[in-house]
């Protein structure tokens, strides 16, 4: 019972069930620097993740 | 999808940033901030052309060939004209080889390429005509600016830290339109009205300290939401109530000389800033 989520090159499982803004927090990603990916949609951070649901995270941050 | 150019044709009002009829040039990199604040330009009727300054970056990932191919490509599918310098062809070396060549900026060109890249844009926009020159900084990058210039308490960066800086000694008005949108909400524009632009960051933005402000700012952003922009905005107001009259802190400090090889205003007698990393 676990989402995949992608970021950069790393790749996390977490737990089902939980909202974005959850599982963000899980993996120590802040909402404020990503937007996520489900199927070519964004997902807002109150949205529950299911089970087997792939997540792409994009950075938003950007400058130097 | 309305929300976003909505609100800047309002902090283009509130600021006095341009009217319909002047022409705007509009910097762009190939970052979702510049191809959007183009996007909106346009939808909102005003004149606006773009400009690419290719910087000859590539770190492995062919970083300015991909960027530029971003632009031209933004611009011939909406029948926009682009503007484009490339600084190897234009001055015989890249960014990275100027940089290395000059010993600054301990290994990272940024310092070297900031200086370019001010000087490549006020000179083109004199040059061909443009009223205004406009960048898509956002509040992200506004807010990280303030937090680094205040940490340093850099009172002339503070001062002239502004949506809008009015034309002046030979410099071209410079206007961030962008600058109360969250970098978050620009890359969800961009997303949403299929803007295709480079995700990958310049190879040397790495590490650096305003993205590392960005990084706590948006940790202050996550515990305290709204913090970014009343920092902006609050700082905003206090220039405009008078942060800045007192006579100490406005001494003015605007170059009050002109290059001797370019003829772009300098705060040094003879060459500028640029004419010296060029060698010209």
């Amino acid at each position: 019972m676990t989402v995949t989520i992608h970021f950069r090159e790393k790749t996390f499982e977490v737990k089902s069930g939980m909202t974005l803004r959850d599982s963000l927090k899980k993996i120590d990603i802040l909402p404020e620097s990503i937007l996520a990916i489900l199927n070519g949609e964004m997902v807002l951070e109150d949205e529950i993740l299911e089970n087997g649901q792939e997540v792409k995270l994009i950075s938003v941050i950007s400058g130097g | 999808m309305d929300w976003i150019p909505d609100q800047t044709a309002r902090f283009i009002k509130k600021y006095w940033m341009f009217g319909k009829d002047e022409k705007i040039l509009v910097a762009v990199s190939g970052g979702k901030d510049s191809l959007s604040l183009w996007d909106i330009l346009i939808r909102l009727g005003y004149q606006a052309d773009g400009l690419y300054i290719g910087l000859g970056i590539d770190g492995g990932i062919s970083y300015s060939d991909r960027s530029k191919e971003l632009c031209v490509s933004f611009a011939e599918n909406r029948g926009l004209k682009l503007h484009t310098v490339d600084i190897k062809a234009e001055y015989g070396r890249s960014i990275e080889a100027l940089a290395s060549e000059k010993g600054r900026g301990m290994q990272k060109p940024c310092s070297v390429c900031g200086v370019v890249k001010r000087h490549e844009m006020n000179r083109i926009a004199k040059d061909l005509g443009y009223d205004v020159l406009a960048t898509g900084h956002n509040l992200d990058d506004e807010a990280a600016t303030l937090f680094g210039n205040t940490l340093s308490w850099n009172q002339d960066l503070l001062r002239r830290q502004s949506p809008v800086l009015a034309e002046s000694h030979g410099l071209a008005r410079k206007v961030k339109p962008l600058c109360r949108f969250y970098e978050k909400e620009m890359a969800a524009y961009a997303i949403l009205r299929g803007i295709d632009y480079i995700y990958e960051e310049c190879p040397f933005s790495v590490g650096s300290t305003s993205i590392y402000h960005k990084e706590v700012l948006n940790r202050l952003e996550n515990e305290r939401p709204g913090s970014k922009l009343a920092f902006y905005v609050k700082f905003l107001n206090a220039r405009e109530e008078g942060l800045f009259s007192d006579s100490i802190i406005a001494t003015d400090s605007k170059p009050d000389q002109v290059c001797e090889v370019c003829g772009q205003p300098t705060t040094n007698s003879g060459k500028c800033a640029f004419c010296k990393i060029v060698g010209a």
